[in-house]
């Protein structure tokens, strides 16, 4: 792979990173008013579910750059004739 | 449900033992998931209870960690081509009424018969679905080895999956790319309501979803497994918000759980590049196998709490429950190290490979 792209695949994990922390930190810190506010039923329901799908794209894409980052990568496809 | 969500109210306090432990359980769940589809929540559910969350506190929130992992672990795998989308919410869509039965029969089952008669249904579902399914397919997974190690490539498709794929229902006829062949949605339907009947039971579809894609309908393991996703995103979504709308879900749960389980699915879809389709059977089924173990060891517990076998002291009903948890945590294990052990096998080779191809 290239060096540049290398440090692009860097820079992205690097933010998405720093985004899912930002996510949990805000999660944890406010514990009471997440209890409180997420479980009212009906119209509320979306804040789950809202959290859920924020959460799965900021951290799945960290998740996603971190293990290309340490090397770990689909197995390249290639023809054998 | 209402005066369940008023006992909630005050959901778990979360200490750094918990959310490591459902950090690392997450992982390992996560890791089976992106391989075979699905996993995980049959340590997850009883894992939270036993940390003094209510059941159907637990049911939810394990279920909203489910359905982005889901689709988090399906994208990934549709860029290696192992989707069929129309497939996968077809068939979610049939799950997501096969849930809605499947919770009606498990509420009528706990009024007619209480705890121990629901707790018995689900384990008596889990024995029998797994016994079954789990043998046929770990017995399968053998005899594909040996197909493929004498370089046979492709899986073959079983007879009767050829029958269903022969069967022409006009106007209900639907193409679909993992089967290369036209297939009635007669046919798809009740597997796809069976999966969710079966979530709702035992709280893995897959068990059913993916060996049925494979056997009856004729797609390959890798595609079947990756296909499971698509239908655990929807089941998982449409069950997530049902709970929702309760109050059910606690939040910091499920997002604790899907901290460490996108990291393992991210893994366990990069191992299947890796493998051939026995190997998806091969985990499969070793982990539905030790599985049923761990819920047979329960069947006693329940007969007695029924009455309909002679009482079983407290020391043998603590010793039972703690290995058949024990049991079902080694299945996880087990699956979590045979993906790993595929993931670092297939990279050690395509790294062998690659020198190979740079020396010549």
């Amino acid at each position: 792979m290239a060096k540049q792209s290398k440090k692009k695949l860097l820079s992205k994990m690097i933010i998405y990173g720093i985004g899912t922390v930002i996510l949990y930190v805000l999660l944890l810190t406010n514990q009471d008013l997440v209890n409180q506010k997420f479980t009212l039923g009906g119209f509320y329901a979306l804040l789950p579910i809202g959290t859920a799908f924020i959460f799965s794209f900021i951290h799945g894409n960290f998740t996603s750059y971190f293990w290309t980052v340490i090397g770990i990568e689909a197995k390249k496809r290639r023809e054998i004739k | 449900m209402h005066d369940i969500t008023q006992t909630v109210s005050n959901f778990v306090d979360l200490n750094w033992m918990n959310m490591t432990y459902l950090f690392l359980v997450g992982f390992i769940g996560g890791l089976v998931s992106g391989f075979i589809g699905s996993g995980g929540a049959f340590v997850l559910t009883p894992g939270m209870m036993s940390m003094g969350v209510p059941g159907l506190v637990a049911v939810a929130s394990n279920m909203c960690h489910k359905f982005p992992k889901a689709l988090v672990g399906a994208i990934k795998r549709a860029k290696y081509g192992q989707v069929d989308i129309k497939l996968g919410l077809i068939m979610g869509a049939s799950a997501e009424a096969g849930v809605l039965i499947g919770a009606q029969i498990q509420e009528n089952i706990k009024r007619s018969f209480g705890d121990a008669g629901s707790n018995l249904y689900v384990s008596v579902a889990f024995v029998v679905v797994l016994a079954i399914v789990g043998g046929f397919v770990l017995g399968d997974a053998f005899k594909s080895k040996k197909n493929t190690q004498i370089e046979v490539e492709e899986e073959e498709v079983t007879r009767i999956a050829k029958w269903i794929q022969s069967i022409n229902i006009p106007g209900t006829m639907i193409y679909f790319r993992s089967l290369n062949a036209k297939v009635s949605v007669l046919f798809t339907i009740p597997l796809g309501f069976a999966t969710g009947m079966l979530a709702a039971t035992i709280a893995v579809g897959g068990f059913i979803g993916v060996p049925s894609m494979i056997y009856l309908l004729g797609a390959p393991s890798l595609m079947a497994s990756a296909t499971e996703l698509v239908i655990a995103f929807v089941m998982g979504m449409g069950g997530s918000f049902k709970y929702a709308l309760h109050g059910l879900v606690d939040i910091r749960l499920a997002m604790i759980i899907l901290a460490g389980s996108l990291f393992g699915i991210q893994l366990g879809a990069i191992g299947t590049t890796y493998v051939k389709g026995y190997m998806i059977k091969l985990v499969m089924g070793t982990i539905m196998v030790i599985v049923l173990f761990s819920r047979a060891l329960m069947i006693p517990v329940y007969l007695s709490q029924l009455n309909l076998i002679s009482h079983l002291g407290e020391t043998m009903v603590k010793i039972l429950k703690a290995s058949s948890f024990a049991i079902m945590v080694l299945a996880l294990l087990f699956g979590g190290l045979m993906v790993l052990g595929a993931l670092v096998k297939g990279i050690k080779e395509e790294k062998r490979l690659e020198k190979g191809l740079s020396v010549t």
